[in-house]
């Protein structure tokens, strides 16, 4: 379904700013895949996303989807097969568009954009009973522009504009980091709920250790631009936070420690 | 004093069309396009080049939206495929069209390669071909017949113009609303809203700002040929300013009429466009003004229609605020004295 293979990313390359972000990443994702990506910040795990998504091309490496070649794909020729919720609420919406213009352009994500209305009464109701699946009352404002959303719900929408037309991929980039507990909770339900509905390939980064062990059937964990942990669908459902934590020191010694609080 | 006012009505309506454009492209697309200063232009030196040859005006017309249109496709190229700034792409492209305006319109001289301007005072235009059809009906005169009993003189001789682009403008501003609720106008809003939002719903935002200004600038074009073909001449200077014009109308439409929908927002510039060429109109007839204070006015006018709504809505929300506390203090104050009285009441029993 996904496979990178053998990708390579340098950032500055050749100043004294050099950072090598992505060293040498193999991974593959079967369909109904569900993996979380955990490791400190800078560890390559957003450029990881991005070079999936096509927003940055590689230095050198293959991204397959479906197995075909995608590395020279323009990014928007790649979103009709992925989805993408961001980190930043208001990253994934249009602020000055209403609810239902928004779910309008996701709906066609992965088809040709032609000149006919984009939100007809088949369309409104289709919205209307995917916005009930989220139980924010959102189905009684599809009138309403989203920048007057709460962060939570304009996540909300986010997600389930990233999930409307089934992709092949969905990636999701920290994307409850920016709120608060509760509302982070209603999202990683939503997540969940959404993702198995469809059996979507997900590929999820979060610096919470314990969405990581919740969530998805298989994790990884990412340091220096490298995977320096796989763990599969039966070591995952048997993993505990001090089980990670013990893996994570020995692979990285002791002169790291002071990433532990990132990671708790 | 009423010609006058009606006359700047009249010509409010048709750079109305040229507002909308600078709408599609300043608001909706988010880009500051200054193409405009060239491709309103073009529209006028394509259609007055093409009426003295013996084109039907409506003919020209088309053919000068179509370069409109193209013209603003290249600014969109430059921005989006050679990576150059925004405005920037807008100004290399109002100089270009300068000197290809000039070659456009020197097309009618035998003498010269450029040529600065074309008269078309004895040609047929859009509107003198719709006179004809407008006079027999008699309509002028009965308008007239009526205003002079009310008490008005000096009467514009006819009212076919306006009527005839008020169904126009009304035309193109449907066509504008419509188009910006199709699936291609919503990404089109989505690339001046959220550019890296609509990528990820796969939508090809170089494209869609290329189009995006392409329509704009197709808006522009049909303005200046009709200008042209309203005060019988073409002109390679007829454009300087034209986007602090086109400008001033969205942003005096916007701040009067509001712009909770697009349906509302489209009506509300071309309001904007008429009460600006008012009160440019009106500007003018003061004693110690001169035509050539018209840009210097022009400035002011955008500077007010800058700077006063936010004054305005500053003030508002202050009175709002201060009200809205004066409520609040009153309820506290009755809430305490009820608290106050049961208190009493409670004590004596």
């Amino acid at each position: 379904m996904l496979k990178l293979n053998q990708i390579n990313m340098v950032f500055n390359e050749a100043t004294p700013d050099e950072k090598i972000a992505l060293d040498q990443i193999n991974l593959t994702l079967n369909t109904g895949d569900f993996m979380t990506v955990i490791g400190s910040n800078g560890a390559g795990k957003s450029t990881m996303l991005n070079v999936i998504s096509g927003a940055l091309s590689p230095d050198f490496g293959v991204v397959e989807i479906e197995g075909k070649d995608v590395s020279r794909m323009p990014e928007y020729k790649r979103s009709q097969m992925i989805g993408r919720v961001f980190q930043d609420p208001m990253a994934g919406t249009a602020p000055s568009m209403t609810i239902e213009e928004n779910l309008a352009m996701a709906y066609s994500r992965n088809k040709k954009r032609a000149l006919k209305k984009g939100v007809d009464k088949k369309r409104r109701e289709l919205f209307r009973e995917s916005l009930e699946t989220l139980h924010l009352n959102l189905e009684n404002r599809l009138n309403a522009k989203v920048g007057m959303l709460s962060g939570g719900e304009r996540q909300a929408l986010s997600l389930l504009m990233a999930t409307f037309t089934q992709p092949s991929i969905l990636l999701l980039d920290e994307h409850t980091a920016a709120l608060d507990p509760s509302r982070a909770e209603l999202i990683t339900n939503l997540t969940k709920q959404l993702v198995e509905k469809d059996k979507l390939t997900t590929l999820m980064i979060t610096h919470n250790m314990q969405q990581a062990l919740d969530l998805g059937n298989r994790l990884i964990m990412m340091d220096k631009g490298q995977i320096i942990l796989e763990i599969g669908t039966e070591e995952k459902k048997n993993l505990t936070i001090p089980k990670l934590m013990e893996e994570f020191q020995r692979i990285r010694g002791e002169k790291m420690t002071s990433d532990k609080a990132l990671l708790s | 004093m009423f010609a006058a006012i009606f006359g700047s009505v009249e010509q409010g309506i048709i750079y109305a069309i040229m507002a909308l454009g600078v709408y599609l492209s300043f608001r909706v697309l988010d880009f500051p396009d200054l193409t405009v200063d060239g491709s309103f232009v073009s529209g006028a030196a394509v259609a007055a080049t093409m009426i003295i040859f013996g084109y039907h005006p409506v003919f020209a017309t088309v053919v000068a939206i179509l370069i409109g249109f193209l013209a603003g496709c290249v600014t969109g190229l430059l921005h989006t495929k050679g990576k150059i700034n925004a405005l920037l792409s807008g100004i290399l492209m109002m100089i270009a069209l300068y000197s290809i305006n000039l070659r456009i319109m020197g097309l009618t001289s035998e003498n010269s390669i450029g040529k600065p301007n074309i008269p078309l005072l004895k040609a047929e235009t859009m509107f003198s071909e719709f006179k004809s059809f407008w006079s027999p009906l008699g309509i002028d005169t009965a308008i007239n017949n009526f205003l002079t009993m009310v008490g008005f003189e000096n009467l514009p001789s006819t009212y076919g113009t306006l009527f005839i682009m008020i169904i126009i403008t009304l035309i193109i501003k449907f066509i504008v609303d419509w188009f910006l609720k199709t699936e291609v106008g919503l990404a089109i809003r989505a690339t001046g809203d959220n550019k890296k939002m609509i990528r990820s719903l796969s939508a090809n935002t170089d494209t869609l700002v290329i189009v995006g200004l392409g329509f704009s600038n197709a808006l522009v074009a049909f303005s200046g040929a009709l200008i042209a073909q309203y005060s019988k001449f073409a002109d390679v200077g007829m454009g300087i300013g034209m986007i602090i014009g086109g400008l001033a109308s969205v942003i005096i439409g916007e701040a009067i009429f509001g712009t909770k929908t697009i349906v509302r927002t489209t009506i509300a510039v071309i309001a904007g466009a008429i009460i600006y060429r008012v009160v440019l109109g009106l500007a003018l007839r003061v004693d110690f003004l001169d035509p050539g204070d018209m840009k210097l006015i022009t400035a002011v006018i955008v500077i007010g229609a800058l700077i006063l709504p936010q004054y305005l809505e500053k003030r508002r929300e202050k009175r709002r605020k201060a009200k809205r506390h004066a409520e609040r203090l009153l309820e506290h104050e009755q809430l305490r004295m009820k608290e106050r009285s049961a208190l009493a009441k409670a004590q004596s029993d």
